[in-house]
């Protein structure tokens, strides 16, 4: 089965190994994620003004590309995700902002939301299921998972629907059927503190130790992400207190599909 | 532009209606940046409603937020103080010469593992 796969910047960069791994596992699933063609980046983070409407349309192209290839677009990076499905919520929802997205865009026909955004995640549960991940498990995991979601997944969750967010479950579903144990820890939906690194590097610092201890003191051996700014400020604001990876590092690990 | 012109601009901008706020501070209660924060996020709300824009845009607190949306999924009255935060700080960026970031702030920032989308997050939320 193929599906139309936004990349975006980092996953071209800085963060390979969550697109590659990603893409290896998918392919021992008998899922092809294909690239879009021209897409630009989505600008990272979603703007919330109502009077934005420049900053949205690389998500808009990219989501009318993906309506007249098969009508799903499958996002990795959480940033991405987060950015393309309030986007597409405004195209769907918000006729101001629709109508002069498309008044500028001049598509042969307009776009209104139609394409269904799913994250790799998503993809994993509702079209190839966790049932089915776990029969093609050949090493399982062995070991405590921290799952760690942060905010872009899940909030605002009347948006995003991605699961409760307040107590999510997907990724320990997802660890589970990889033959790991999951382990719940309180600030598994905590704010990584983000961008304001860059204003007040004390910020990622402080949340990213409070995170990692968290998932330490309930016994997680290591923490995964996917989003490369959580990997990045807790893995170099962190203090090392746990390893964290992108969850598709031990997707590929447990499928045996990782070089 | 008048205080009422900017009051009902960012209003407008913010697409929430802070009117139906009812205080109950749970939005701050569950902001990770409410330590670094002059004014907390149940304030952006209650001082837009009372029409106190000068206050909102001298805040050091719109350089804090971290765009989490924790304030806008705990709040009861489906209000968005995030929301709020966003269009105050739009309307200072967006004045001339006001940017929170430069693109010549960006080089001597960046190192062998910073990611793209740390870099673009900032811009995005920093410059207009
Ligand atoms: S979005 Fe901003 S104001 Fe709201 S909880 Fe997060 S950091 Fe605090
Ligand atoms: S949570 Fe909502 S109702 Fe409560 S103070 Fe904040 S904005 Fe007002």
């Amino acid at each position: 089965m193929k599906i139309c796969y936004y990349p975006g910047c980092t996953l071209k960069t800085k963060s390979q190994a969550l697109d590659q791994t990603a893409r290896l596992a998918a392919l021992a699933l008998g899922v092809e994620m294909e690239e879009i063609e021209n897409w630009q980046c989505c600008g990272a983070v979603y703007p919330m003004a109502r009077d934005e409407i420049a900053t949205k349309l690389s998500a808009v192209r990219a989501l009318d590309y993906a309506k007249h290839n098969g009508g799903r677009l499958l996002t990795l990076c959480s940033a991405c995700h987060n950015v393309i499905k309030r986007t597409n919520e405004d195209m769907r929802s918000d006729g101001e902002i629709c109508s002069r997205a498309n008044n500028y865009l001049q598509l042969e026909e307009s776009y209104r939301g139609e394409t269904e955004v799913l994250h790799y995640l998503e993809m994993l549960k509702t079209v190839v299921g966790f049932d089915n991940i776990a029969q093609k498990v050949v090493k399982p995991l062995n070991r405590k998972v921290g799952a760690y979601y942060g905010c872009l997944l899940l909030r605002p969750s009347g948006v995003m629907a991605f699961d409760n967010p307040e107590n999510p479950t997907i990724i320990e579903d997802f660890i589970r059927a990889l033959g790991g144990t999951p382990v719940i820890y309180p600030f598994r939906n905590e704010c990584c503190g983000a961008y304001v690194g860059l204003k007040n590097p004390d910020l990622p610092k402080k949340q990213s130790e409070r995170i990692l201890r968290s998932a330490k003191e309930k016994g997680a051996e290591e923490v995964i992400t996917a989003c490369p700014l959580c990997l990045y400020n807790l893995n170099e604001k962190g203090s090392g207190i746990l390893p964290v990876k992108y969850f598709t590092e031990l997707l590929a690990e447990a499928l045996g599909v990782k070089s | 532009m008048t205080v009422k012109e900017q009051c009902e601009n960012v209003k407008r901008m913010s697409g929430t209606d802070v009117r139906k706020c009812m205080k109950c501070g749970k939005c701050s209660g569950r902001c990770p940046a409410f330590h670094e924060m002059d004014i907390k996020p149940h304030q952006f709300v209650s001082l837009l409603a009372q029409g106190r824009i000068e206050e909102l845009l001298k805040s050091e607190a719109i350089w804090s937020c971290l765009s989490c949306m924790a304030c806008v999924e705990r709040c009861p009255r489906a209000v968005a103080p995030a929301a709020v935060i966003e269009a105050v700080r739009d309307t200072v960026i967006r004045a001339q010469g006001a940017n929170g970031m430069k693109a010549e702030d960006i080089p001597p920032m960046v190192d062998e593992l910073i990611p793209q989308q740390l870099l673009m997050s900032a811009y995005r939320k920093y410059n207009k």
